[in-house]
């Protein structure tokens, strides 16, 4: 059960995460659906902080993981930003190249780099084991990372960011009609530039999150199996809202627990269920929950549209 | 001023864009390569690009030309699905899903239920249709983003297809049994074709077929009414319905024809022989995701996909000829990434070709202004 609880809380602090990158840079008006790709880049910031300067003290190990992460999250980012904020790319194109890209590009530094190192090594592999144990802090039983409480400050953050500030303010007007928000002087290009670095960002500390949640080395030729995608499920869910999308994020975590400590269960197991099904079980929720709640979509109103000055 | 000319048309900017895009994406890739390892960055592009041609006997060339075209019929049916969903401003990324589907329902009802090969392929089309189906009716009547349920819908297919492709695998291996041993009737006919090819056995009927189907493609959408509908209700879905068009049924529509290209473009694939499921397969098969970048490299053209594919097919085939001791046959996957990418500045260069062509049309001297006959203001 203690099992069941870690796995949901570290699953929803990367759906969380990730789903509130998704949610910032939708306000600006720009859909992310890269989101993915800066996850695997994030995660392979932090893989590499973390293999190579795994006997730094505990502390500073962790922050400045994450703060690679992040960096490699905005910097990836920026390729959404130029192309769909200042060339008028089509969105969900170009996200879904950066998905592709972000993949097969850490697959092939990952590979050249252990290749490097030892000309027999041609896996894709990153471990971290010493690492990992400093997110960790075992109460009990219960392993708590510390990702959990970054997870509640970032959703502290960013309410107060987007409701409590006049950049986020701004940020949501140019969401919603961009034009209008022009006519008073905001700086739409600018605006929409913020929101996507912020999805950057805490893409890519969601990306870090996610590898380590259950394991202790990542294969970079996985990806991240679709996270990135759910994350926009969790936010489509949370109707755009920071604290509805943490708490939805705690349900569909609860079903990606399940795939991974089912078999701990006695009555689960002994419905004799195949594993694939629990590890469908996360996506076809997530398309009944879509189906049911999209309908009154609370949506950004001018999200996917290039802003055009001359257009009324 | 005949080159000109040649610009100004429509079909020679798609062309050209696309060549700039392939022309990027190989440079990045070499870039790439010279960071890797300077010592054999040149080789190893180079063998990416000649794939079968680094073999030296022509024979053997011919012959391995004809498992690259083999590989890229299912590849332009995908690429198709892609296309044929986007004309009517739908983002069909769930043809992956639709692709593993197909998968499962031809190899099931090659193995499972031992059916000959027309049953498998319309088993693999309608596969694929349901799927598509399903996300059409969750876009049309739950407005869920056909992107989300498209990649949803790609795990549940993939782990679907791994449950029930596991009752026909081979003892041990995690692989689906041969065809040629458990039912050959499941092959495609290949009337001959092979022996165009020095007799390579993965040369079928589906050659010829996905070339017609490309045509057809192009024909329903520019040709008929029907094709004219689904691009209204893509332009403007209240519109289409406001001129009196059942712009849901049309929708849905679209993703199950969609979705049936992309089962079809499966069936192609296995039951040539030339690949087999495996059923430990814990992510989507690229060919969907490399349909996108045909379909956009292709310039959004029935026609165009036929050599966009082809080309992607070839320089993935191409990935396994780099020097393995330094790099990673991946590195085409990385080409073809970054291909998608600058797909999406294509607009950007059309426009800056016509600004040009607008630039030197100033300079040149001005021909005489089109009768006013439009002239109507007042």
């Amino acid at each position: 059960m203690l099992l069941l609880i870690q796995y949901t809380l570290i699953f929803s602090s990367v759906l969380t995460l990730v789903a509130l990158g998704g949610c910032i840079s939708e306000h600006s008006g720009v859909i992310n659906l890269g989101l993915e790709g800066i996850m695997v880049i994030g995660a392979l910031g932090g893989a590499l902080v973390m293999s190579n300067l795994a006997t730094l003290p505990g502390p500073l190990l962790v922050i400045l993981s994450i703060l690679a992460a992040i960096a490699f999250g905005m910097l990836y980012s920026c390729l959404l930003g130029v192309a769909c904020i200042n060339f008028k790319a089509d969105q969900t194109l170009v996200g879904t190249a950066m998905n592709l890209l972000g993949t097969a590009g850490a697959t092939v530094f990952v590979k050249a780099m252990n290749t490097a190192m030892n000309p027999d090594n041609h896996s894709s592999e990153i471990s971290y084991v010493a690492a990992r144990e400093k997110f960790m802090v075992s109460i009990g039983g219960f392993e708590f990372n510390w990702f959990m409480l970054l997870v509640v400050v970032a959703v502290v953050v960013v309410y107060i960011l987007l409701y409590k500030t006049k950049f986020g303010l701004r940020l949501m007007a140019c969401g919603e009609h961009p034009q209008a928000a022009d006519s008073v002087g905001i700086n739409v290009y600018r605006m929409r530039w913020s929101g996507v670095l912020l999805s950057g960002l805490l893409g890519g500390m969601g990306g870090l999150c996610y590898i380590l949640a259950g394991v202790s080395l990542w294969k970079f030729e996985n990806g991240v199996a679709g996270f990135g995608f759910l994350a926009l499920a969790v936010m489509i869910f949370g109707q755009w809202k920071p604290i509805r999308i943490a708490v939805s994020a705690l349900l569909f975590g609860l079903f990606r627990a399940l795939s991974n400590v089912y078999s701990g269960f006695d009555f689960l197991a002994a419905l004799n269920i195949p594993g694939n099904v629990y590890n469908m079980l996360p996506y076809i929720i997530s398309l009944v929950v879509l189906a049911f709640t999209s309908k009154k979509s609370r949506a950004p109103k001018a999200e996917g549209i290039p802003y055009d000055k001359g257009q009324r | 001023m005949k080159k000109g000319r040649f610009l100004e048309k429509e079909g020679a900017q798609a062309l050209i864009a696309s060549l700039i895009c392939i022309l990027l994406g190989v440079l990045i890739g070499y870039i790439v390569l010279l960071c890797i390892n300077p010592a054999g960055a040149s080789e190893s592009i180079v063998n990416v690009l000649k794939n079968f041609m680094t073999y030296s006997k022509p024979a053997t060339q011919w012959r391995k030309f004809a498992n690259t075209l083999a590989k890229t019929m299912p590849l332009v049916l995908c690429s198709l699905s892609i296309l044929f969903a986007y004309k009517v401003g739908l983002f069909n990324i769930g043809t992956a899903g639709q692709y593993v589907a197909g998968a499962c329902a031809c190899l099931y009802g090659a193995l499972g239920l031992g059916l000959p090969w027309y049953a498998c392929m319309l088993m693999a089309i309608c596969a694929g249709a349901l799927l598509g189906c399903i996300v059409g009716l969750l876009k049309s009547y739950c407005n869920v983003n056909e992107v989300i349920s498209g990649i949803m819908l790609n795990w549940i297919a993939l782990y679907t297809t791994n449950t029930i492709l596991t009752k026909v695998k081979e003892g041990a291996s995690p692989y689906t049994l041969y065809l040629d041993k458990v039912n050959p009737k499941a092959f495609l006919p290949k009337m001959g074709l092979d022996k165009l090819f020095g007799g390579n056995e993965y040369v079928t009927i589906a050659i010829p077929l996905t070339i017609l189907i490309a045509i057809a493609v192009g024909v329903v959408l520019d040709r008929t009414k029907f094709g004219y509908e689904l691009k209204a209700t893509g332009y403007n879905k209240n519109a289409a319905k406001y001129c009196g068009m059942a712009e849901k049924r049309n929708i849905i529509l679209t993703l199950t024809i969609a979705g049936s290209l992309a089962g079809l473009g499966a069936s192609f694939l296995y039951q040539t022989g030339y690949m087999r499921w495996e059923c430990t397969q814990s992510s989507v098969p690229g060919m969907g995701f490399n349909g996108i970048a045909a379909a956009f490299l292709g310039g959004l053209s029935p026609i165009g996909t036929l050599f966009s594919s082809y080309f992607i097919q070839h320089i993935t085939d191409g990935g396994a000829f780099v020097n393995t001791n330094m790099y990673c046959a991946q590195i085409s996957d990385l080409i073809s990434a970054v291909i998608i990418y600058l797909c999406g500045f294509v607009l950007f260069i059309k426009l800056t070709i016509r600004k040009f062509l607008a630039k030197r049309g100033d300079k040149a001297p001005k021909k005489p202004a089109p009768a006013a006959g439009k002239g109507g203001d007042r």
